[in-house]
């Protein structure tokens, strides 16, 4: 074991699965021999050479293409996006082509590639950096969408998405890459896709959470213990496919649930988390799905983003109100 | 300083460029060889089957117009015009090399290996229309413009990697070249000098919309240039041109030498597609006429029968085995199960990682689907 951060721990999985399967390649803009812009590929070319890790020309759409016919020579692509921001540039190669790919060939071909790219809040980053745009890749079919808050989950996770043999969106978000360490196993493991967890048991509410808005509710949950209250908190980690049966039965347990993002209300899986609840579990709520999530604005001016972001207040606020209605 | 006189003669530049893209033909109207020195010199058999392919394709497009008229195919986008560009570029392949086609581009991976009936049922929209066979290296056609152009530089890459000796070959319209992904997929295809072989296959209009309304540039082939490739126009009217060009990329391409983009000037004859394009709103039947009469089957046949190998009972024969082997397919077609929701539910993953939602509702469609 070893303390790691998340971004380390990202490394690691890439080195692992470079290592255990000679179809991977890693990909993207300045990912080769600077190591990626977060050093998130550190030392992979170094390791294993400019024809497994490389650079490729400024082009997200053409990175997209590129994984889909390396896909169909029997290789295991892990492009990088740079920024999410970006994805609209790439968005026919994700949603239009990468996810349709075994569909339209009846099943014959497949496309075993696993999109890296970072988002998210809170470090001051220019226009298009931090938007959190999960919520259009969960709604096309053929794809998972993956989105870690831990180092140990990032590394079981990324593992588990480069061995899928149908695509995934792996989305880590800037401020959780070095914000803490953990304990990391030094060997390779997995983390099945489409499972939550629980990060905090509790009886009196639930919180159903993703990515940095893990770390908030955790926070709102302490604070709330003080006061009396119990909070289970369930990180979805992969928003897609959900993990219905977990949400479903800690919502049996508690009769109370908040939904907590940090994409815009209007934005994220937020509405779908509470549609799920609401056909399933109704006759267990005292209380409706309230959501915490940002104004729907254009994500804000950097200044404003601690005005702007959802924090753990915001959720300690919304769990008050479903809990005292 | 005069107002108009340049400073820096961009204009020379550019007209210097342009006039490097002539036209290159080998095969007039007429069927004389026009350019000896660049004739690819093809044995009296392999002539004769390209004339064969060429038919059966001229054939196989009237039969889908009728067939997709009486409501027994689907999604049809006539080819008629286009063999020379189509057939004889495929003809320069091998079997190992991967084919990336447009929605036009039905005829080429037949050739390839599609069968008719798969052919038939990807028009009538059946998922088993995808199913190409292993071993077979093509993509379904493509609908989204563009897309081709970026995952053949993909592909290549991938042929490139693995040490293969074969190409990726893919088509796009004169409309194509103004999207972003076409210019993208040969730009990534040069940066990687993976072996790739772009054509352009310039009818003239994308829908209604002209040639000219497209770029200001002369030529389509000129915009190799902004890669950093070889490009080349041909006569895509002229069979032996259209081969030649092909095969020369091929063979650059497999030495490692890098992507090449062709552009084959032609002319479809019928409608864009036929979804209720109607082309005479657009096109003259004077132009009509005038593309009529460079027809690359005509020429061909001209050509060949100087030679003394083509005359009327051959192709009336080809004519008559490709009309029964269309029946034969589109019976075929016919014969495959209807398809359920159950089936579209399992190809969407593999079969070992269903999600949970599709899993879920896999079994609600099982139970319906079981009444």
């Amino acid at each position: 074991m070893a303390q790691m951060t998340m971004i380390q721990a990202i490394t690691d999985a890439l080195r692992c699965e470079l290592k255990d399967d000679e179809n991977v390649l890693v990909f993207g803009e300045d990912v080769g021999v600077n190591g990626g812009v977060f050093r998130a590929t550190e030392g992979l070319q170094k390791e294993f050479g400019e024809g497994r890790v490389f650079d490729t020309p400024l082009a997200e759409s053409g990175i997209g293409g590129l994984a889909i016919g390396l896909a169909l020579e029997g290789f295991r692509p892990v492009p990088e996006i740079q920024f999410f921001g970006f994805v609209y540039e790439v968005m026919d190669s994700i949603s239009g082509q990468l996810a349709r790919l075994r569909y339209r060939s009846g099943g014959n071909l497949s496309a075993p590639v696993t999109i890296r790219s970072p988002f998210g809040g809170g470090v001051h980053t220019p226009e298009m950096h931090s938007d959190s745009l999960e919520g259009l890749i969960a709604q096309q079919p053929g794809i998972k969408v993956v989105v870690p808050s831990t180092p140990y989950d990032a590394k079981g996770l990324l593992i588990a998405s480069i061995r899928d043999n149908d695509p995934v969106v792996f989305l880590e978000h800037l401020k959780l890459y070095r914000s803490f360490r953990e304990e990391v196993p030094e060997e390779s493991y997995t983390i099945e896709l489409g499972k939550a967890d629980v990060k905090r048991e509790g009886t009196d509410l639930s919180i159903i959470t993703y990515g940095a808005m893990v770390h908030e509710s955790l926070k709102a949950a302490e604070e709330l213990e003080k006061e009396g209250h119990s909070v289970e908190v369930i990180d979805l980690r992969t928003i897609q496919p959900l993990d219905i049966e977990t949400i479903v039965a800690s919502v049996e347990k508690t009769n109370r649930a908040i939904v907590v993002q940090e994409a815009q209300k209007q934005a994220g899986v937020a509405a779908q988390v509470i549609a799920e609840i609401n056909e399933r579990a109704i006759l267990s709520l005292e209380a409706p799905v309230l959501r915490v999530a940002a104004p729907d604005t254009i994500y804000p001016f950097p200044q404003a983003e601690s005005v702007w972001l959802p924090n753990y207040k915001d959720v300690l606020a919304t769990a008050k109100k479903v809990l005292e209605f | 300083m005069s107002a108009n006189k340049s400073i820096f003669d961009a204009v020379k530049n550019l007209q210097e460029i342009e006039e490097k893209f002539e036209m290159v033909q080998i095969l007039n109207e007429e069927g004389e060889i026009v350019s000896p020195d660049l004739d690819p010199q093809l044995s009296d058999e392999k002539l004769v089957e390209l004339m064969r392919r060429m038919v059966f394709t001229r054939i196989l497009d009237q039969r889908s117009i009728s067939l997709n008229r009486q409501g027994r195919l689907g999604f049809y986008a006539p080819t008629a015009g286009q063999e020379a560009s189509q057939i004889a570029s495929h003809y320069a392949l091998e079997k190992a090399d991967w084919i990336l086609p447009g929605y036009r581009d039905v005829p080429q991976i037949v050739w390839h290996g599609v069968p008719l009936s798969q052919a038939f049922l990807w028009s009538r929209g059946h998922f088993a229309g995808g199913q190409s066979p292993e071993g077979v290296n093509v993509l379904s056609p493509q609908i989204i413009i563009g897309a081709q152009y970026v995952q053949t530089a993909g592909v290549a890459l991938g042929l490139q990697k693995r040490g293969k000796e074969a190409v990726a070959v893919t088509y796009t319209g004169d409309g194509g070249s103004s999207q972003g992904d076409f210019y993208e997929g040969i730009n990534f295809a040069s940066a990687f000098k993976s072996p790739a072989v772009f054509i352009i296959q310039n009818n003239q209009f994308a829908i209604s919309t002209p040639r000219h309304l497209q770029t200001g540039a002369k030529t389509l082939a000129q915009k190799g240039i902004a890669a950093g490739i070889p490009s080349i126009q041909v006569d895509g009217m002229d069979p032996l041109a259209v081969y030649m060009a092909t095969k020369e990329a091929r063979d650059r391409a497999v030495r490692g030498e890098g992507p090449s983009l062709i552009e084959t000037v032609c002319y479809r004859y019928g409608p864009h597609t036929m979804a209720g394009d109607d082309p005479t709103r657009y096109r003259t039947s004077e132009t009509d006429e005038e593309w009529g009469k460079k027809d690359p089957i005509i020429r061909f046949r001209k050509y060949l029968e100087a030679k003394g190998l083509w005359d009327q009972s051959k192709e009336e024969a080809v004519i008559e085995d490709a009309k029964e082997q269309i029946k034969a397919a589109i019976k075929e077609a016919d014969s495959v199960p209807k398809q359920k929701v159950t089936d579209l539910i399992s190809i969407m993953h593999d079969e070992n990682s269903m999600p949970a939602n599709l899993k879920e509702q896999y079994e609600i469609y099982a139970e319906k689907e079981s009444k």
